[in-house]
């Protein structure tokens, strides 16, 4: 008998006869896909070099959100980093705050009380949560997931009105201290945020139902933008995309930080390294950030938040006339009300929350206010040309981002200011493997792969 | 191993190479002289129990200003390196001075140097010998001047580029 009859060979055959292509070749195409992209989640430019749809090459450009980070800390103060930290990784400021802390703290010796050292904890898993969420929920919806996409945000809103609650702000929180926080948490807070989880709980329950197993989602991201173990590492990504190949390094479990080597979580690893894996791998974390932040919380000392005043509490105004009147005898032990905008900041809440250092935290406002040991001490930290002052030297300090390792490499001319201020950020090294992850795969795998690598453009190009 | 033993075997094996070795506030730090820089970072890459196989960060810092360095080398390169499975880290810093801004390029051993390199260029204006890609990385290509260095002011203007109206 004779063979089968065999079919066209390519594509370009079925459509245009048998031995087409082989006479004229084919020309490969440029596309520039960027920097002003709506599935480009900050600005970026890919330009890839096309086969009909399969990526030949690709040459990544980034920069475009470049604000000058590091110049700009070596400008002001040492604390005058933080609103800067803040628009790092907009999506988990927290994290960028107390990264940025954590380095000061280390290069000048100096260690935060234990009830900070949960405050950020908890803070910082709320960011991981909500960085999460906004990654998974955005690159569903680039797969046709709109609802995934609702229902995430909506979850996320639920988060950010803890961070609202606590920090006074939603994106640009400014939370972190050198030395501490900026307020202790308000009274109510645990119950708050006990009741956002188990909302949170109930969006990823529906989201794991949705897209888990789903075939649609699955055929889009299944050994789609895989990077192998070894090239993972030699690129220094870490974070999410590193335990998604299976490695389970994690900064909080290597070289933990504040309080999580008193916590019980696991580093979640999965093997494949492909997209799906690192959803997998972010669906999976989020639940054990609600765990860590749910232990700290019933695990974080310094008693009851608002402690009772005993005696009467004096009118501000009033408080400050005495003080200037010189009738400081006595004041400090006066209970004041303090303005709203202060809450979480009177005296015994940041004796809880900062270090006891006066070279380092400022006073609070009664202190100031009321005596001219604390008015001095005051100026000291604020006046130009004093401030704090680091001694001589430099330090390097890791945390764990949502993105990966997010570190700070601080030198110190023992001035006021910052000498040096660099930012490890944890988006970069991805990015300069993203060409790895995209050639040789269809166009339209691009926008999935970029989805789970998570750019964001504040940190990126600092 | 601890940073005193990665610094002990770094001085037995390269010895004169190392121009100086402290550690500070818990980071080990090892300077080495330039000739060296390549043979030291692949020995830590490829030595067993070194084991350094993530450039976790590479950077550069202008000592021009500072207290005591205004006359020596002006720019040290720094290398923050990590092994993952030995979980240790080693900072490697070479000293590089104004007239020969030129250090050996790292992208052969850990691939994300070209980036970070690239940046280092973009930044301080430090060439690296052998770099596949020397192109600016954040900044564009018409950008004058490298503004982390320390006598680059803050508010300098740039020249406005694009097509002329």
């Amino acid at each position: 008998m004779d063979a089968a009859p065999s079919g066209p060979a390519t594509t370009r055959e079925f459509m245009l006869g048998e031995g087409a292509g082989t006479g004229g070749g084919t020309q490969p195409m440029q596309l520039g896909v960027g920097p002003q992209h709506p599935a480009m989640h900050g600005i970026i430019r890919i330009v890839t070099e096309l086969d009909g749809e399969v990526i030949r090459k690709a040459d990544v450009e980034i920069g475009y959100l470049h604000r000058a980070f590091e110049k700009d800390c070596e400008v002001g103060g040492w604390n005058n980093a933080i609103p800067y930290t803040d628009r790092l990784n907009y999506v988990s400021p927290l994290i960028n705050n107390f990264g940025y802390c954590a380095a000061v703290e280390k290069l000048l010796g100096i260690t935060v009380t234990e009830r900070c050292q949960y405050i950020r904890v908890v803070m910082a898993e709320i960011s991981r949560i909500c960085d999460h969420l906004t990654c998974v929920g955005a690159s569903s919806m680039e797969l046709g997931a709109f609802t995934v996409f609702l229902y995430m945000i909506k979850a996320r809103e639920f988060l950010w009105e803890l961070v609202e609650e606590v920090t006074g702000a939603r994106l640009t929180i400014s939370y972190g201290r050198v030395g501490g926080v900026k307020a202790d948490l308000p009274p109510a807070f645990g119950d708050q945020m006990r009741a956002a989880f188990k909302q949170v709980r109930e969006v990823l329950e529906e989201v794991h139902r949705l897209l888990t197993g789903n075939r649609i989602f699955m055929d889009r991201m299944v050994g789609v933008g895989a990077l192998s173990r070894d090239e993972t590492i030699a690129y220094a990504i870490t974070g999410p995309l590193l335990r998604a190949v299976g490695v389970p390094y994690d900064v909080r479990r290597a070289q933990p930080y504040d309080a999580y080597d008193h916590l019980d979580w696991q580093v979640v690893t999965q093997t494949a390294g492909d997209n799906y894996a690192r959803y997998l791998v972010r669906m999976a974390e989020m639940e054990q950030s609600m765990r860590i932040a749910e232990q700290a919380l019933d695990h974080m000392p310094g008693g009851p938040i608002n402690v009772d005043h005993e005696g009467r509490p004096l009118d501000p105004a009033a408080y400050v006339d005495q003080g200037k009147q010189g009738k400081t005898e006595g004041l400090l032990l006066i209970p004041i009300t303090l303005s709203p905008n202060l809450a979480g900041q009177d005296r015994a809440a940041q004796a809880r929350v900062n270090a006891h250092d006066k070279r380092v935290v400022l006073p609070p406002k009664e202190t100031t206010y009321g005596s001219i040991e604390g008015l001095m001490n005051h100026f000291m930290l604020i006046m130009e040309g004093y401030g704090i002052r680091p001694p001589l030297g430099e330090a390097y300090s890791a945390v764990e981002g949502a993105n990966g390792e997010l570190g700070f490499y601080v030198v110190s001319d023992g001035t006021d200011r910052p000498y040096r201020v660099r930012c490890r950020p944890p988006c970069l090294p991805p990015l300069a493997a993203l060409h790895r992850m995209i050639e040789g795969e269809w166009i339209g795998d691009l926008i999935p792969t970029f989805g789970s690598v998570n750019m964001i453009g504040g940190e990126l190009d600092r | 191993m601890d940073g005193e033993a990665i610094l002990g075997a770094l001085q037995a094996r390269f010895g004169g190479a190392l121009a100086e070795t402290h550690a500070h506030r818990g980071d080990h730090t090892a300077l080495v002289e330039r000739g060296a820089l390549l043979d030291v970072l692949r020995h830590c890459r490829d030595d067993g129990a070194l084991g350094f196989d993530m450039l976790a960060d590479l950077t550069a810092v202008d000592y021009s200003k500072f207290p005591g360095r205004e006359d020596g080398p002006r720019f040290e390169v720094v290398y923050h390196l990590l092994s993952v499975p030995h979980n240790h880290r080693l900072r490697v810093k070479v000293r590089v001075s104004e007239d020969d801004p030129v250090v050996p390029t790292a992208s052969g051993l850990w691939p994300i140097a070209d980036w970070f390199e690239r940046e280092v260029w973009d930044m301080f204006g430090l060439r690296f010998a052998g770099h596949p890609n020397p192109k600016r990385l954040l900044l564009y290509e018409e950008f004058v001047g490298h503004p982390l260095r320390k006598d680059y002011p803050i508010n300098r203007r740039q020249p406005l580029i694009g097509p002329k109206i």
